[in-house]
């Protein structure tokens, strides 16, 4: 589907990496991890792991539905503030395939809900307990996909270091 | 500038297009210089620049005879600006991941560590 590759044993990700494919409406990440497969496999299938990384801002996500199985289906509400005044917005999708190395969901914004992308997500061990995250959301058009891209710009990104900061902290400990 | 942007992304869709902006940031180039290394006509060639332009991405001098082809900076840096603040977004969101993992690995780890105290401070 893509000629995009991803299992040059000399790249490394200490930081996400992204790419708009230029062959299909689809948007790459990949991301390096201190953890082996299995934890980063919990932290995106335990509903009360998943909700304390995926909000934004540390305020974290309400869950609220949950089957992380084939054919299930999820849904959570995160809420924040851009400094000014409060928001509140809503996702959902449905899970394809739940493997420890590979999930497969769809996942749609309630502000845009006829949009609808197909998230895939491998978990490569790289050994030394160390994990990649590929994840590619391919969306269904073009079009959706640049106002997928778009949004990065419009959510927040004034706030969120000093969280991040205080929760590798923690995490540290 | 929204729409512009849309345009932007779409003319960059294309891996011709790709790379004939990737070889006029090294500067400006006549049409026979960019159609140079690709098997395809020079109408093509001109078909592919023209939604570059369309998307301000390009523009060509009106004066001069050989109508050089111009990479606009500004409009490429504000995709560039896009595509990075989207990954800020993401990186912000592993970053916590990390620290979830972290966690993790304290918990599968027991004898390595020590017990957490006030940390909702």
């Amino acid at each position: 589907m893509t000629t995009v590759q991803t299992n040059d044993a000399a790249t490394r990700y200490p930081e996400a990496a992204i790419e708009a494919d230029s062959d299909v409406p689809a948007i790459h990440i990949w991301r390096d991890f201190a953890a082996t497969p299995a934890q980063l496999f919990r932290a995106h299938t335990d509903p009360e792991l998943y909700a304390q990384w995926i909000g934004p801002d540390g305020v974290g996500a309400d869950i609220t539905h949950w089957e992380a199985r084939d054919g299930g289906s999820w849904s959570y509400t995160a809420r924040g503030s851009d400094g000014r005044e409060d928001f509140e917005t809503s996702f959902r999708g449905c899970f394809h395939t739940v493997r420890e190395d590979r999930i497969v969901q769809t996942f749609t914004w309630e502000g845009m809900p006829d949009g609808v992308s197909l998230e895939t997500l491998t978990f490569e061990d790289l050994g030394d307990g160390r994990t990649r995250l590929h994840a590619v959301s391919l969306c269904d058009s073009f079009e959706g996909r640049d106002a997928w891209l778009r949004s990065g710009m419009e959510v927040g990104v004034n706030d969120g270091y000093a969280t991040i900061d205080r929760l590798l902290a923690e995490g540290a400990l | 500038m929204t729409d512009q942007l849309s345009r932007v992304f779409a003319a960059l869709a294309d891996p011709t297009r790709r790379d004939m902006v990737a070889r006029l940031t090294e500067g400006d180039h006549t049409v026979n210089d960019l159609a140079a290394p690709y098997d395809v006509s020079l109408q093509a060639v001109s078909k592919h620049l023209k939604v570059l332009e369309d998307a301000g991405l390009v523009t060509r001098t009106r004066e001069a005879q050989r109508r050089p082809v111009h990479l606009e900076a500004e409009v490429f840096d504000l995709m560039t600006k896009w595509i990075e603040r989207y990954r800020r977004q993401a990186e912000e969101r592993f970053s916590r991941l990390d620290a979830v993992l972290a966690r993790l690995q304290d918990d599968d780890n027991p004898s390595s560590t020590q017990p957490q105290e006030g940390t909702a401070s």
